[in-house]
């Protein structure tokens, strides 16, 4: 089993977790992610490594509740366990020092895994700039710790509620306006919002990293699930990736195959929500 | 008694319409009465070829000459003399083209059911309740096996029985590998893989999940730092292949690997008791014709598919699954779309699999395999509806382990080259399974982890030896 050693609510329905796996802590990197499993019946759910402690032997997990999973996930406490967790896996971010300005650009809980790129990108001596942003300020989180990382912060909601009013992809262009000599772009969020960004720096010519998040089951290379299309070629995130060139994802069919199992995920949600009703849904 | 006398023992199934709708065994086993009556067919010759074909070489005459005396309990303990999940192989091994093609009752009749033989004596010792064997003294030396697949358990269980501390690593959060995710519940019930892993327990070996050799931990640390004497890597195939053809990627193309895994390991067909779902369209296409095809296409069938289709280039005489496995897909509705090929999968404005654009071959001459070549006919272009296409056509090997392992030889394929012992181009490196062979057996699988655990034995002991000179 791995312990929830701390549970903090960062909005109604994104939740942190420091989870005790010390294998896990010991190796994690900038860029790799981990499942976990909750129970018995449970789903292997993925997850970016978000923070790791070497000598407390914790990582950290943020998770937004979407699916019957992560809801079922969310409704633990610390003290509670996990009974599966595996990783450090994925192919860490390629870090190095650079002749000129970084971006790192956050969306959603895609600011959970930009964080220890920025940081990894920090202690390799680059000037770095980030950028985060969400719907609204509720689902805002981590400011204080992205600022401590990063050289400027740029913060940002869709509608206006805090900082920037205005989509990430805005204040990228901004961004680089001011900063041509941009060399590298990091972003992490919604497929959407990196196929936003993607499409947004390719003119530019800057170099564009993105952190893909499919379906995945083994996340070892076994299942072949989580395929990705890239450059024409077929790689699968959990050995070849997660992180890609922006530039040549096949977003459209990244998003679609995201779907695959919406009914079923509909399904799962609905029986679910019914359970707790106290109804009978006729799954066991 | 003349050879004309005896016809083999028939294997008593579940009806073929009653078990396409559930995940019950479908071969039940023979009865005792059949057991011995079958085993009192094998004429016990002097230089028995059987054994030959047998990859374990178990000691086949002896433990069915004991079935035929009535004497289970014998025939379990020279069964299991030389095979530690004869449960298991009972099941699962093609025994029609190893030990009972050697049969010489097979060159005018019908080679003795060895395969049924062994999964009698396994059962019937399971329902005793038998102890596992036990532990040699200890020998003071650590052991770290990789991967709790048939290789990895077959590994540990040999070295577990000659003294020494063992440690099997795996990456998933169960253990059994490919018994466990791949091979559906109706061919090798989980219970029984459940049993052969509690009597390795009870061998003193320990098991850990969750752990990813190359990322977790790297075979240099457990060498270096864990003080482990020895390792041994039995991480299987890994990757699933794909044909390489447009559309693949298309929503409702899945690997075997996928498909089975979901149904198998995480229970998919219990969702959404179980988290993880399984979606499946009405007409499934199966690509390939090994035992992974005629897995994935009969638990499509129990899945609630209409239409099951396995799709091969070649004929059904080059079918590489077992016959009886081609048999019961026959029996469970499955169609064989044979000496046909897919070149392109079609997708709807959704994204979604609506048909496959596929080639009609014959066969032409034999190739290096010394199987006949199949060959495009040309102008044979047909379009096959299928909104459902699973990918059956072998693996590769994981490249997580082998790629954080300096020095370690790998042949152009990415497998780990290993001697007939398992010695890799590393001391104290061993391999066998999947990782060495490329998808192959379990039985393969289990003789390679048996004959690198005595090539570990030796190691570690002239290690020794020399160490105290």
């Amino acid at each position: 089993m791995y312990p929830i050693v701390r549970k903090e609510i960062l909005s109604a329905s994104v939740k942190l977790f420091d989870l005790k796996a010390p294998l896990v802590a010991a190796k994690a990197k900038a860029g790799q992610f981990f499942i976990l499993r909750a129970d018995e019946k449970g789903e292997r759910i993925p997850l970016t490594i978000a923070d790791f402690d070497r000598e407390q032997g914790t990582i950290t997990a943020i998770f937004q509740e979407i699916g019957a999973g992560t809801r079922l996930l969310g409704r633990l406490e610390a003290g509670d366990a996990v009974l599966d967790v595996v990783g450090p896996l994925g192919v860490p971010s390629e870090i190095e020092r650079f002749d000129g300005p970084v971006a790192v650009v956050g969306g959603g809980v895609g600011i959970a895994p930009i964080y220890p790129i920025a940081r990894a990108l920090k202690e390799a001596g680059n000037r770095v700039i980030a950028i985060i942003g969400a719907r609204n300020k509720e689902l805002l989180f981590w400011e204080e710790k992205m600022a401590a990382v990063s050289d400027a912060l740029i913060v940002c909601t869709d509608d206006g509620s805090y900082g920037r009013k205005g989509f990430v992809t805005d204040a990228l262009k901004d961004l680089y306006e001011a900063n041509k000599d941009l060399q590298r772009v990091w972003a992490i969020g919604p497929m959407p919002m990196m196929r936003a960004i993607a499409n947004t720096t390719r003119p530019m010519g800057v170099p564009t990293i993105v952190s893909m998040n499919p379906l995945m089951l083994d996340g070892t290379g076994m299942c072949g699930a989580c395929r990705v299309l890239v450059g024409g070629e077929t790689k699968f995130a959990c050995v070849d990736g997660p992180e890609f060139d922006g530039h040549l994802v096949d977003f459209d069919l990244a998003l679609k195959r995201l779907a695959i199992y919406r009914d079923e995920e509909k399904r799962a949600l609905a029986a679910l929500e019914h359970h707790r009703e106290g109804g009978r849904c006729g799954c066991h | 008694m003349s050879l004309k006398e005896t016809i083999r023992q028939p294997m008593p199934c579940q009806d073929p319409q009653v078990r396409r709708t559930n995940f019950d065994e479908v071969a039940l086993g023979y009865s005792e009465e059949q057991a011995v009556k079958e085993a009192a067919r094998c004429i016990q010759c002097k230089k028995p070829r059987c054994r030959e074909g047998c990859p374990v070489e178990v000691l086949i005459p002896d433990f069915i000459k004991a079935v035929a005396a009535r004497d289970f309990a014998g025939a379990a303990v020279k069964l299991k003399e030389k095979n530690a999940l004869p449960a298991i192989c009972g099941r699962v091994c093609p025994q029609e083209s190893q030990c009972e093609e050697k049969c010489i009752l097979g060159i005018k009749s019908e080679p003795v059911a060895i395969g049924r033989l062994e999964r009698f004596v396994a059962d019937w010792e399971m329902a005793q309740g038998a102890s596992a064997t036990e532990p040699a003294p200890a020998k003071g030396a650590k052991v770290a096996v990789i991967g709790a697949g048939p290789a990895g358990l077959t590994c540990a269980a040999e070295l577990a029985k000659l003294g020494y501390a063992v440690t099997v690593f795996e990456a998933l959060h169960t253990a059994g590998g490919v018994l466990m995710y791949g091979i559906p519940e109706f061919r090798l019930p989980k219970a029984i893989v459940d049993k052969e892993i509690a009597n390795l327990r009870q061998l003193g070996v320990d098991l850990q999940f969750n752990v990813v050799i190359g990322s977790s931990v790297t075979v240099e640390e457990l060498m270096n730092e864990r003080g482990y004497a020895a390792v041994f890597l039995g991480t299987g195939a890994g990757l699933p292949n794909f044909m390489g053809i447009p559309g693949e990627n298309l929503c409702g193309v899945f690997s075997a690997n996928e498909f089975l895994t979901r149904t198998n390991l995480m229970k998919g067909f219990r969702f959404p008791e179980y988290g993880t779902p399984v979606k499946l369209g009405r007409k499934v296409a199966v690509l390939g014709a090994g035992n992974v095809a005629m897995d994935a296409a009969r638990t499509a069938v129990r899945l609630g598919a209409e239409e099951v289709t396995i799709v091969y280039r070649r004929s059904d005489k080059e079918m590489p699954a077992r016959a009886e496995e081609i048999e019961h897909a026959r029996e469970e509705g499955v169609q064989f779309q044979l000496l046909t090929n897919p070149v392109e999968i079609i997708g709807d404005e959704n994204g979604w699999v609506k048909a496959m654009k596929c080639l009609r071959y014959e066969l032409g001459e034999p190739d290096a395999s010394g199987r006949r070549k199949p060959v495009a006919i040309a102008n044979s272009e047909f379009v096959m509806d299928t909104d459902t296409v699973i990918i059956a056509i072998g693996t590769g090997p994981n490249p997580l382990a082998t790629k954080s392992t300096a020095g370690l030889e790998l042949n152009r394929r990415g497998n780990i080259v290993a001697d007939e012992a398992g010695r890799t181009s590393i001391p104290g490196v061993f391999a066998g399974g999947d990782i060495v062979t490329g998808a192959a057996t379990v039985i393969l699988a289990m003789g390679a982890g048996k004959k690198a655990a005595q090539a570990i034995d030796a190691y570690i002991t002239t290690k020794a030896a020399e160490a105290a000179n």
